[in-house]
């Protein structure tokens, strides 16, 4: 079987694959620079744009305040890494919460089913507003009262309603007969969820579960509402003193080099996982 | 490439085929030609390149070498339209593959709907013929999921010849069934095979591929160790593998 070597028909059938392949990246290329110039040419032709330069695109702004915007979009990495970790162990006990069926656990299903309720019918800014104002005021014993801490744990209580959901879905698209054949083995239901339901569920929520990280990322924003000195409280801080939005513009890219790894890595997962497990049937 | 020779009388020609995913060559040298009304078997152990073979003739794998010809013309020519190829093709899979979320009817009308522009009225019509043809008239309206497995894989045959194809492909259908529900599958394809429809079939069902067959292709590894009539392969097998592997799979006589 070694000794096979390609045909003549075969070569030129690869000819016409390669020449097909460099046809459609020839397109792809063409079409997407006629896309951009168009855009281009239309946004920077608009009467406007000098003055939008001035305010908006000022390299030496951006210069300025980079230094300042360095520092502080640290403390919302800060916030988005121990947010992430208490979201996803509190979304998970939620959801699980919601799909348990026994009769001890109705109190923990009502407040499952109350919890999301609520909260996910609330504005995240507002939670943000009454954790880091309201609860310091509540002078409880062995809290901080730090704005950073409550602005956290309102992302934690939002985020955790959004993610518990993202998680039942999964779930729930987990087909009968995975329960049925776990069950089958003599797995209990709690065993059944833990073993054989919720790592198919995770699997395929990825995607969904990234969406809401991004969304939670640039959501620490919100923190500046709190009176914490973050990146967009900086920037604003920069744009108020120096009459110049140049700031928002780093905070924004600045945002963007935080989210495209994170988007990466998920492609990354879920393609590994993709020819694992369905490596005969691809 | 449009060259290549080819049976003009076949409906169907294979020559030289090849298929590997990486290093695990599946397909070698795979040669085969099915005249029009043909039936021809597939026979073989798991793993010998069946499936593989017949998802090559739908275009559903990228080939590594070889040529096939359908009606005529190559249809390997990485420039031909699959979809319209496959628009002449019918295939049936082992796992039904019915859609869960439409009714039977509908999975039978979605293809001659959206790719052959018969209107709604008329795909209906001839579905529900079919469909009463074969017993499943009553489940028409139902998802697949309320059937049995036979009644699915019925429905499924159904969806395939409702766009009336000049070869139907069929992959292990019956594998997935319980022996009483064989039957009811099997006696369709028995009634199509009977009506003149070009088929090529895999399958485990000796008995079957003995009655229905015009001819018999047993592969092994990957290769057509040998082929001819049902009789002459069941009966007088030239080559020892094709002995060891009908010596497993027939009742002792």
């Amino acid at each position: 079987m070694t000794d096979w070597s390609p045909s003549e028909h075969e070569l030129e059938r690869r000819r016409v694959r390669r020449r097909l392949r460099t046809r459609s990246v020839l397109i792809a290329t063409a079409m997407t620079v006629l896309v951009y110039v168009v855009v281009g040419f239309g946004i920077t032709a608009s009467p406007g744009w000098p003055r939008f330069q001035d305010y908006f695109l000022s390299w030496s702004d951006a210069k300025d305040s980079l230094p300042d915007v360095w520092d502080a979009i640290w403390l919302n990495i800060k916030m988005f890494l121990i947010a992430e970790v208490f979201i996803l162990v509190f979304a998970m006990l939620i959801a699980m919460a919601r799909v348990s069926r026994s009769a001890w656990l109705t109190p923990l299903r009502i407040s499952a089913i109350v919890y999301t309720d609520v909260v996910r019918g609330i504005p995240t800014i507002l939670l943000v507003y009454v954790m880091a104002y309201g609860m310091p005021a509540l002078e409880l014993q062995g809290l901080p009262k730090s704005p950073f801490f409550w602005a956290t744990v309102a992302l934690v209580i939002s985020y955790s309603a959004y993610v518990a959901e993202v998680f039942r879905s999964g779930i729930q698209s987990v087909h009968p007969s995975q329960w049925a054949s776990a069950e089958a083995l003599g797995l209990s239901r709690g065993q059944a969820l833990r073993h054989v339901v919720v790592p198919q569920a995770v699997r395929r929520v990825v995607p969904p579960l990234l969406n809401d990280f991004v969304s939670l990322q640039k959501d620490t924003a919100l923190a500046s509402a709190a009176g914490v000195f973050e990146a967009l409280a900086t920037s604003r801080d920069y744009s108020l003193y120096n009459f110049n939005f140049t700031p928002y513009l780093v905070v924004a890219a600045f945002f963007i080099a935080m989210t495209v790894p994170l988007a990466r890595l998920c492609d990354w997962l879920t393609a590994r996982m993709r020819r694992r497990e369905l490596a005969g049937a691809l | 490439m449009s060259d290549a020779v080819t049976d003009a009388a076949s409906l169907l020609s294979v020559s030289g085929l090849r298929k590997s995913y990486g290093d695990r060559v599946v397909l070698d040298d795979v040669s085969l030609s099915v005249e029009p009304h043909e039936v021809v078997c597939l026979i073989g152990s798991s793993g010998s390149g069946k499936s593989t073979l017949l998802r090559c003739l739908n275009l559903l794998e990228e080939i590594d070498d070889g040529v096939i010809s359908f009606d005529g013309r190559e249809i390997s020519d990485p420039r031909v339209d699959a979809r319209a190829v496959r628009s002449r093709i019918g295939m049936v899979f082992q796992a039904y593959n019915l859609f869960p979320h439409l009714t039977v009817l509908d999975n039978c009308t979605l293809a001659p709907r959206r790719v052959h522009g018969v209107r709604k009225a008329d795909a209906e019509a001839r579905a529900l013929e079919l469909l009463s043809r074969f017993g499943l008239e009553e489940h028409a309206t139902k998802h697949p999921d309320r059937l049995s497995g036979g009644q699915q894989q019925r429905a499924a045959l159904v969806r395939a010849m409702c766009t009336s194809p000049t070869l139907l492909l069929l992959d292990e259908i019956t594998a997935a069934l319980d022996p009483e529900l064989v039957g009811e599958v099997l006696s369709i394809v028995r009634a199509e095979a009977a009506a003149g429809t070009t088929m090529v079939i895999a399958t485990h069902e000796m008995a079957f591929a003995r009655d229905v067959a015009t001819q018999v292709c047993f592969l092994h590894e990957g290769r057509i160790l040998e082929q001819g009539p049902p009789a002459q392969i069941f009966s007088s097998p030239r080559e020892e593998r094709t002995r060891q592997f009908l010596a497993r799979v027939l009742p002792p006589a």
